[in-house]
């Protein structure tokens, strides 16, 4: 039987009437290990905050590992009035790539809202990890456009990262 | 690790585009660069696991979360959730929300000037069982104004959200009515090109479902996205 899948459309301005109640801002608080924070702002193409925007966030653990007893490495997180998001984690490890090659450490995200009929797919990468250079993902990514999916240092144990909509400095979304 | 197949790729025409002028919110918020062809790796091939516990009993019948019952057509909605190969989802979470009979939203920022009802909060929760299916109870949502256009009315639908078996999996969707009117004017809807695939938005009236007395039925069947074939399983 050969089906295609349905239709996406739109979470709409109202989400958080079915979605809030599996909010996950804090994906390390049943585990040990260092934890890190990250935060950031959801933009569109005016530069104006996105106030209902929903960020999903799917992670292995320190470990590499996805899905495993104590860090499950799901998030799900509402943007604030000011377009804002944070979330804590743990930093994970780094997960099993194509080719037998390992992948630099990554978030893969997910972003709802309204005016986006299907949500967008992107990463999150981190910041002075070697790994990056040598990446499967981000070496598809073009050269200019790479450190739109690499958090920035803002503080110890503080990352940054934004998801910028539209213009020069559009994050990069990815075809899934 | 060996190569994965990976997931097939949607035909086209079969999901929106993201820039879908009709429905005005697209014009600042879809992406205006080219999105980059994402491999299908652990990352988006895995998925977060959410057993039957993850829902509480009665969490999939809205119309006994309060008090009283909600003013509205009682209805029930039920199907399957199968992926591209036809093979049921079992598991697979499904988060639903609407609006109350009258056209509004319990939430913040729904301005509309239509009643709440003190005994309708709207959302729900399932998990599918071994052969996919899933059921909710409860009342035909109403149409409401929107400012997407002059006179702009959202047909009447329900907000469904799904876990599959993973992350690429996910899906965010929406319900509708048959014979609704309103179809043919809602830019949100008509966004899919393909019509089959947009006709597939829209539920069957159920007769199966329906129980006499008490509630009509609608079955909306609801298709993942399936691992691509691999030549070995094409024979």
């Amino acid at each position: 039987m050969n089906l295609v899948a349905t239709a996406s459309q739109t979470v709409g301005p109202y989400f958080h009437i079915g979605l809030e109640r599996l909010c996950v801002s804090d994906l390390a608080a049943n585990a040990p290990g260092e934890k890190l924070a990250i935060r950031g702002r959801v933009l569109d193409g005016d530069g104006k905050p996105v106030n209902d925007a929903l960020i999903e966030l799917w992670q292995a653990g320190p470990d590499g590992r996805f899905a495993q007893p104590g860090f499950a490495g799901f998030g799900r997180i509402a943007t604030d009035a000011d377009g804002g998001f944070r979330f804590v984690t743990l930093k994970p490890g780094a997960v099993a790539g194509t080719e037998g090659k390992l992948q630099a450490p990554h978030i893969a995200v997910h972003v709802f809202m309204r005016g986006l009929l299907r949500h967008l797919v992107t990463r999150i990468y981190f910041p002075a990890e070697p790994a990056n250079a040598t990446d499967a993902v981000l070496v598809l990514v073009p050269a200019d456009r790479r450190a739109t999916l690499v958090a920035r240092q803002a503080a110890p144990g503080e990352l940054e990262w934004s998801v910028i909509l539209q213009g020069g400095d559009e994050t990069v979304f990815f075809d899934c | 690790m060996a190569d994965v197949a990976g997931y097939r790729r949607p035909p086209k025409g079969t999901q929106p585009d993201y820039l879908y002028p009709p429905y005005a919110s697209t014009q600042k918020r879809a992406p205006t660069r080219p999105l980059v062809l994402l491999p299908h790796t652990l990352s988006e091939m895995t998925g977060p696991v959410f057993g039957y516990d993850a829902v509480t009993e009665g969490e999939n019948d809205l119309t006994r979360q309060h008090d009283g019952a909600p003013i509205g057509e009682r209805i029930n909605v039920g199907g399957q959730v199968l992926d591209e190969g036809g093979r049921p989802v079992p598991r697979a979470l499904i988060e639903l929300w609407q609006c109350n009979a009258s056209g509004r939203y319990r939430h913040k920022n729904d301005n509309h000037d239509a009643p709440l009802d003190p005994n309708f909060t709207g959302c729900g929760r399932a998990v599918t069982d071994a052969e996919g299916r899933y059921r909710f109870v409860t009342v035909k949502p109403g149409a409401y104004p929107w400012r997407n256009h002059p006179n702009a009315w959202r047909p009447a639908h329900i907000h469904f959200s799904l876990f599959g078996p993973a992350f690429l999996t996910r899906l965010v969707t929406q319900m509708y009515f048959p014979g609704d009117p309103l179809l043919q004017h809602d830019p949100i809807f008509n966004s899919t090109a393909d019509e089959k695939a947009r006709l597939r938005l829209i539920s069957d009236f159920d007769w199966d479902s329906t129980q006499p007395e008490i509630a009509l039925g609608y079955r909306f069947d609801i298709i993942l996205r399936g691992l691509q074939a691999t030549p070995m399983e094409k024979k």
